[in-house]
């Protein structure tokens, strides 16, 4: 940027000279700098991208015939009974947990945020769990929901209540992946709990002049000048959940029945054990646009209740 | 410091004593039931066989029962997948700094023509969700017949892809931009080319930025299941992930060594984030993501 005149000055005036100008190694330069990007990218991702788009539009296992058929793969996603399933599975997992689990972690951050004697030891406690996922929670969060031994039964138990089957029972078995979802709030908490402790105090004393009570402190204040980070957060929680998997994987097989069939674990299915790989390919893109639609929906959205400050809002 | 002046304020009157009190049994409360899994999970693994399928539970274990920890080593060869998640995980972490900074650099610190619009090309790929590319990709290593070896895992990442790569080229370069290019300038003078400055000079600089985005792909890539799955297909290959995943399914499988291979599985993470907590927070509170 700041010599940006000179540079461009020079490259334009030495072109075609004998020797490389000053622009034009620097432009060298930086294409081999980017290039493990460009290359990863081109093949990786766009290459990638096209060639699932076309195997989309195809009826193949890859290794005996590939055949062309059209719009087929994805006016048959419509009638797919297992499809629909996992659509309804995985959007009321998602529109469950990233609600719930934002209100939460925003919760814990707001009580942390309050003077509180030892919070980092707190911080940590809270924050612990969603350093650590993948196959080990799994196995132990079946163990947690076993209905004769497990932990959380025996504690309903000495409550006087009979807890249900859970991973076993096709009404419990979402919500019982769905609250261990909320085990992992820890990472949304800490970056609220940041976005706290950067509100200006000045805000805070004059709503104290204005004679605001904590609640209206927290509505009109806190609240309007923390909007950017949920808005952030939001987007990256329904990218994710959509794309939750390994759980689903381990402690349920997506059952019982399909109570727990999510789109990924589905899409696992019908490309690597049934080998249906062009039909595969329109349940990704169908993923694809469901995240992308929502994402866009969030984004859409953010202009009616996302606070910038320094920004004018009529 | 704050909060040692103003606490006693807040307790002195008695509808404020009342809120603090409620506030830390919230906050008590919270963090017990956050607690108690890992809890439960401890005490299961150090538990003898015949005190684990028992109601109501008992917590403390009657006797610390070792072969929970030492014969499933035995019968599965849990040091072989320690080696190979260790392997992959390490492979990937320099692969991550190397990638990721180097082009990190290019669009922190070099004009070229194009730059902005792959900027945000690149920034775009964060929103595509892998599964997209996972037939094509597929395909792709089993043409190259990479099925069953850990280049599938790394091969990517070491071209700043995977899943966090467009990320940590994003992270880079905004800490990049923050040392001043006059440095740059002070070393052109002195005859350095731009892979000096990169090497000599930002690179060193960045040790914190760096140090975080090692942090995170340790823990993703330790933690990774999917990825082996689709990739690994023999027993010597595989990760923890995937023999925890093999164990769990045994006939035979054991609540006690399955919950002590599972707790050791953590241990590594776990310590990790004890060891460095401070650029964990730091790490999660910049990037505005969970690990």
């Amino acid at each position: 940027m700041l010599h940006g005149a000179r540079t461009r000055h020079n490259g334009i005036a030495s072109r075609g000279g004998p020797r490389l100008s000053q622009r034009a190694r620097e432009e060298i330069a930086a294409y081999l700098f980017i290039s493990p990007w460009l290359i990863g990218f081109l093949i990786f991702t766009l290459g990638a991208m096209v060639f699932s788009l076309g195997l989309s539009f195809t009826k193949t296992d890859l290794l005996t015939s590939i055949r062309f058929t059209g719009l087929d793969n994805y006016l048959a996603l419509w009638d797919d009974r297992f499809v629909r399933q996992a659509l309804k599975v995985t959007t009321l997992y998602t529109f469950t947990t990233v609600p719930v689990g934002t209100a939460l972690a925003l919760g814990i951050a707001v009580l942390l945020n309050q003077n509180v004697a030892v919070q980092g030891l707190f911080r940590t406690i809270y924050y612990l769990p969603s350093v650590v996922s993948g196959v080990a929670v799994g196995i132990l969060w079946q163990w947690i929901y076993h209905p004769e031994f497990g932990l959380i039964n025996a504690m309903l138990a000495a409550i006087g209540i009979d807890g249900p089957r859970w991973l076993f029972s096709r009404e419990w078995a979402l919500p019982a992946l769905i609250l261990m979802s909320l085990w992992g709030v820890g990472g949304s908490m800490l970056i609220f709990l940041a976005g706290l402790q950067s509100v200006p105090t000045e805000l805070y004393d004059a709503s104290h002049v204005d004679g605001a009570n904590a609640w209206r402190r927290f509505r009109h204040v806190t609240i309007p000048m923390l909007t950017p980070t949920i808005f952030f957060n939001l987007v990256l929680s329904i990218i994710g959940s959509y794309q939750v998997f390994t759980n689903a994987y381990v402690m349920t097989q997506g059952g019982p029945g399909s109570a727990t069939l999510m789109l990924v674990l589905l899409l696992y299915r019908v490309a690597f054990e049934q080998f249906k790989f062009g039909y595969a390919s329109a349940i990704a893109w169908l993923l694809f646009g469901i995240i992308m639609v929502f994402t866009l929906l969030v984004i859409r959205s953010a202009s009616f209740w996302v606070y910038y400050a320094g920004e004018e809002r009529t | 410091m704050q909060s040692a002046r103003r606490l006693p304020r807040a307790w002195r009157t008695p509808g404020g004593a009342a809120q603090r009190l409620a506030l830390y049994a919230l906050l008590v409360a919270g963090a017990a039931a956050f607690a108690l899994p890992f809890l439960w999970m401890v005490s299961t693994a150090f538990k003898p066989p015949w005190q684990v399928m028992i109601f109501p539970p008992q917590w403390i274990p009657a006797e610390i029962w070792w072969p929970n920890f030492t014969d499933s080593w035995g019968a599965l060869d849990f040091g072989v997948f320690y080696r190979n998640t260790i392997f992959v995980t390490a492979m990937n972490i320099a692969g991550t700094i190397l990638s990721t900074s180097l082009v990190a650099f290019a669009f922190a610190r070099l004009r070229f023509r194009g730059r902005g619009p792959l900027f945000i090309l690149l920034l775009s790929t964060m929103m595509l969700p892998s599964q997209v590319t996972l037939i094509p990709l597929y395909v792709l290593f089993s043409r190259l017949g990479w099925i069953n070896t850990f280049l599938p895992l790394i091969a990517p990442v070491w071209l700043a892809g995977g899943p966090t790569g467009a990320f940590n080229v994003f992270l880079l370069r905004q800490f990049f931009l923050t040392i001043p290019r006059e440095m740059d300038d002070a070393a052109k003078i002195d005859g350095a080319g731009y892979l000096d400055i990169y090497a000599r000079l930002v690179m060193p600089m960045s040790a914190p930025a760096l140090g975080i985005i090692a942090i995170f792909t340790f823990t993703n890539n330790w933690n990774d299941f999917f990825n082996p799955l689709i990739y690994i297909n023999t027993t010597d290959r595989y990760t923890v992930a995937l023999a925890l995943r093999f164990y769990q399914t045994r006939l035979d499988v054991q609540m006690g060594p399955l919950m002590a291979q599972s707790l050791v599985a953590l241990v590594p993470v776990l310590a990790l984030f004890f060891f460095a907590q401070k650029r964990y927070v730091q790490g999660i509170v910049i990037t505005g993501v969970k690990g």
